[in-house]
């Protein structure tokens, strides 16, 4: 076991765990975050998505001993309130039906608007590729980003 | 379907018998269970005051005015949290933002809880009226002496009582202190609103969790944390049947953070608790770390030599052999089919599959003074509680079971295995124990659909008229015993109807069923039997309108032909209302130009249909097939005719784009090869699923209103998907599929 404080969600944590419990552990067993979802374990799935210094990344497959310094922004963290543009459109457009990939998408999606804010259909599809949705949301996922791309630029205005 | 019946019955109750066009019997509950209800039902602690206005089990409201209702059915994402509430809202006229949706807990008060086979709708939705258009009544007479006006000069709207006469209104929440004084009115004496008043119903309402969803609540079963509580990992042997002998105990429980390990012996039902060995430590990755050192010495039972290449080889060699059981025999198909014009012989195959929800199996139990506490994600909290019971010994009455969010629920959920595993390892721990299926464990120890083997042929009269049809079934089974004899049972999911369609319609055809022993275990998926039985029979009727060079369209409206009404004759049929069926193919049709367009070689448009759920349901697709054989499903249309009223428009919509999608990823890709009497894939690496990519650029969905009961949406709309697709590719290329998954068949052309 060793000990260590990472930052999630703007806060520092600590936590005394096995150097390679993935962060998707941690984050659900040690920190009581479980909105970064368990789906395969293996980084084929993406429900675990979860943004370290930005950048879209699977939990599942990242040990704590290998976060340091980085900034960790899960589901919870994505806005202080909730109101990031894909949370309030995925509840506009009634997205989700299960709602348990829903975060890990989230997480993408969010990450791919912060470098292209007004993505086509095609770019959509190769940066969603990793997220499964089980139920079938994929025509309202991508509707959704367009409509949040499109709140955003108005809020920009 | 549960019966519920209850011994007090008064003038009071609702108890009264309904029929559905299922042929169900459902029996209403709720009423006279008032009192009792409403003591129980106060468990959330957010309906915790104590003079709230609970006219029934149901429905609760606050003297602040809150509304809350109990959900009963579990959530598993097909909206029902969302859509009966709704029922209930419409008729009591509250606004449906200031109403809170409880899960209710297992509880016989609710009548069945199980959600399945797309009954959540057609069950409850007359009596999800009276208990919101009762409640309503009873607001209006306590408004009525309050005002000392005649109940009939009165209206509810908004979550209050008007008196227009006079100007003067109540909200429900002033009206609660004098509502819980009213007797609850007789059946008679409640009025349903005309459905062309209703506000709610119909329009499109978000999730009642969304919110939650969005922003990472805990909602789902794997989500629950109790104070002390562990984490368990179960390993199973990998042949289905096989039992732990001996294990690296010691090893085990000397590694990091674990707590527990022990062999749970378990029995040798595929549905049941079955013998593994159990590692229970401080985190869920302690649990997972430890077990990926554990050497378990199985005997893996006789089982362990079955696989899918000897099973192909069996059903072949049972195919050239006489049929098993006839399941229906009219007229003289062999004669028919010697005298037909043109004859098709075709074999379709498809594999078994996973239901891969995308929540692994978990369960989370707490054993304690004899009585235990369950927290699942279950579609089927009956079956949870009964298999617990059954296994372990635990009274029904010291079994609390509370239904968590499921994420996915496709039929998996419907079996309990997963609860018996978390509380047999409850029970012998006597601390909260959180049980997590790995991927791997979810993928191998499913309880998968069925695979299945038809052999086929039909014939053509000189005029291409469909006259004969005859199908040799060979499908799965188990071995048990019966009666002291060894008899073969076929697997759930695994059988086929006489009645199911083109049986019924076809003046000489001979269906015909064989088992094939295997040890794997079976459950239904999502429109069992339906999910492959469409694709065969759609795309052998479309060899057959090709081979009689007809329109497909009219191919199968002549099938249907002009007979109206049509009852089941035993053989799970239930009656089958061919106009309803042609007014919906007929739609589709129109919505997606059959027969208007011109497609270059490469593209084409399919056409299906299917009954069942009692939903009718038809669709085409729209296809482009690149020259290198690549797909790309351009389109869907679907038209449904479910009945009277879309509860939800957006969660109707949503149910019948993801059984579209669904029905896409089980063509496309999914298939489980069986090696050595166990599941070769392991994840979603060698098990691929659809993704964005492959999802349909548009799928048009309409919704028939017709004067029709209102029917389950969960299901019926996924059969029709597969064999539309297939027939499109057929007319796109030449290509005709009869193999799944698609990644079988070499879909190129030049």
């Amino acid at each position: 076991m060793s000990k260590y404080t990472v930052n999630v969600n703007g806060t520092q944590k600590t936590v005394d765990v096995n150097p390679d419990t993935p962060l998707l552990w941690v984050l659900r067993d040690h920190l009581n975050l479980v909105g970064t979802k368990f789906g395969c374990g293996i980084g084929q799935c993406g429900a675990c998505t979860v943004h370290i210094d930005g950048q879209p990344t699977r939990a599942c497959l990242t040990p704590i001993s290998k976060i340091g310094q980085s900034r960790v922004t899960t589901i919870e963290g994505l806005h202080p309130s909730g109101e990031h543009p894909l949370q309030k459109v995925w509840q506009e457009l009634d997205v989700p039906q299960c709602g348990y990939c829903q975060a890990g998408q989230i997480m993408t999606a969010a990450a791919l608007l912060k470098k292209n804010p007004r993505p086509t259909d095609a770019e959509i599809d190769a940066e969603l590729a990793g997220n499964l949705c089980r139920c079938g949301t994929y025509l309202r996922i991508r509707t959704g980003i367009h409509r949040a791309a499109e709140l955003t630029a108005k809020e920009a205005v | 379907m549960n019966e519920c019946l209850l011994e007090n019955a008064s003038r009071r109750d609702f108890l009264r018998k309904s029929t559905l066009a299922g042929g169900g019997l459902v029996l209403g509950f709720y009423l006279n269970v008032a009192d009792s209800a409403a003591k129980r039902v106060a468990k959330p602690s957010t309906i915790s005051e104590s003079s709230v206005f609970k006219p029934n089990a149901f429905i609760h409201i606050a003297p602040t005015g809150k509304v809350t209702l109990i959900s009963k059915q579990p959530e598993i994402g097909q909206g029902i949290k969302t859509s009966l509430p709704m029922v209930i809202a419409e008729e009591l006229e509250v606004n449906w933002l200031d109403v809170q949706i409880v899960q209710g807990d297992l509880d016989p008060i609710y009548g069945s809880q199980s959600a399945g086979g797309s009954r959540s709708t057609p069950t409850n939705y007359q009596e999800f009226h009276k208990l919101g258009a009762t409640a309503r009544t009873m607001l209006i007479l306590a408004a009525a002496e309050l005002l000392r006006v005649p109940a009939a000069e009165l209206i509810a709207k908004d979550s209050a009582v008007h008196h227009p006469a006079s100007g003067k209104q109540l909200s429900y929440g002033q009206l609660v202190e004098k509502a819980v004084t009213i007797p609850v009115p007789a059946p008679e004496s409640v009025k349903l609103k005309d459905p062309k008043d209703y506000k709610l119903l119909g329009t499109r309402i978000g999730g009642v969790d969304n919110p939650g969803v969005v922003t990472g609540k805990p909602l789902f079963g794997i989500d629950v944390q109790l104070p002390g509580m562990l984490y368990a990992t179960y390993q199973k042997c990998p042949a289905f049947g096989g039992k732990a002998v001996s294990a690296n105990l010691d090893k085990i429980k000397a590694l990091p953070g674990v707590k527990h390990v022990f062999i749970v012996e378990g029995g040798t039902s595929l549905k049941g608790l079955l013998p593994g060995v159990a590692i229970v430590a401080d985190s869920t990755w302690a649990a997972f770390t430890a077990r990926k050192q554990l050497e378990v010495i199985w005997d893996e039972g006789p089982a362990a030599v079955q696989s899918w290449a000897g099973f192909t080889a069996k059903a072949k060699e049972l195919s050239e052999q006489a049929g098993g059981e006839v399941l229906r025999n009219d007229g003289d198909a062999k004669q028919a089919l010697d005298d037909a014009d043109k004859t098709v012989e075709a074999a379709y195959s498809y594999p078994f599959i996973s239901h891969a929800s995308i929540e692994p199996q978990n369960c989370t139990a707490w054993f304690k003074d004899g009585g235990i506490e369950i927290w699942a994600p279950t579609q089927n909290p009956e079956a949870g509680q009964k298999i617990v019971t059954e296994t372990l010994g635990i009274p029904k009455e010291k079994i609390t079971l509370h239904i968590t969010r499921s994420g996915g629920g496709f039929g998996r959920r419907l079996i309990p295995d997963y609860i018996v595993e978390s509380a047999a390892i409850a029970k012998q721990i006597g601390v909260p124990v959180k049980l997590t299926w790995t991927r791997e464990d979810d993928l191998q120890h499913d309880q998968f659909r069925a695979g299945g083997f038809h052999f086929l042929k039909g014939g053509l009269d000189d005029k291409g008229k469909l006259i004969a049809w005859h199908n040799h079934f060979v499908t799965f089974a188990h071995k048990v015993v019966k009666d002291g004899k060894d008899t073969l049972e076929l697997g759930s999911g695994a059988n086929l109807s006489g009645d199911e369609f083109p049986g019924r319609w076809v003046e000489n055809c001979l269906l015909e069923q064989t088992p094939l022993e295997c040890n794997i275990p079976m459950g239904p998926w999502r429109a069992p039997r339906s999910n492959v039985l469409a694709w065969v029979f759609h795309s052998f009727i479309d060899e057959l309108a090709h081979a009689a060079g007809r329109d497909p369209l009219a191919f199968r409206l002549e099938i249907l032909g002009d007979k109206g009404f049509i009852p089941g004759t035993g053989q799970q049929g239930i009656p089958y209302d061919v106009n309803r069926m042609k007014h919906v193919l007929q739609h589709v049709a129109e919505k997606a130009d059959w027969g208007k367009k011109t497609f270059p070689r490469g593209q084409g448009q399919g056409i299906a249909f299917h009954f069942s759920h009692l939903g009718y349901i038809a669709q085409v697709a729209e296809v482009t097939v690149s020259k290198d054989g690549k797909l790309k499903v351009d389109r869907v249309v679907v038209s449904t005719d479910i009945g009277a009223q879309i509860v939800n428009l957006s969660g109707a919509e949503n149910q019948v784009q993801g059984s579209v999608i669904d029905g896409l990823g089980a063509l496309m890709f999914q298939e489980l090869n069986i090696e050595k009497g166990r599941i070769v894939q392991s994840n979603f690496g060698d098990y691929p699923m659809i993704r964005i990519a492959d999802a349909p650029t548009r799928v048009d969905v309409h919704f028939l209103k017709t004067d029709y009961p209102v029917t389950g949406l969960g299901e019926p709309a996924l059969p029709p998907l597969a064999p539309a697709v297939c027939n499109a590719i057929f007319a796109a290329t030449g290509v005709r599929v009869r193999q799944l998954p698609l990644l079988r068949t070499d879909l190129s052309w030049s």
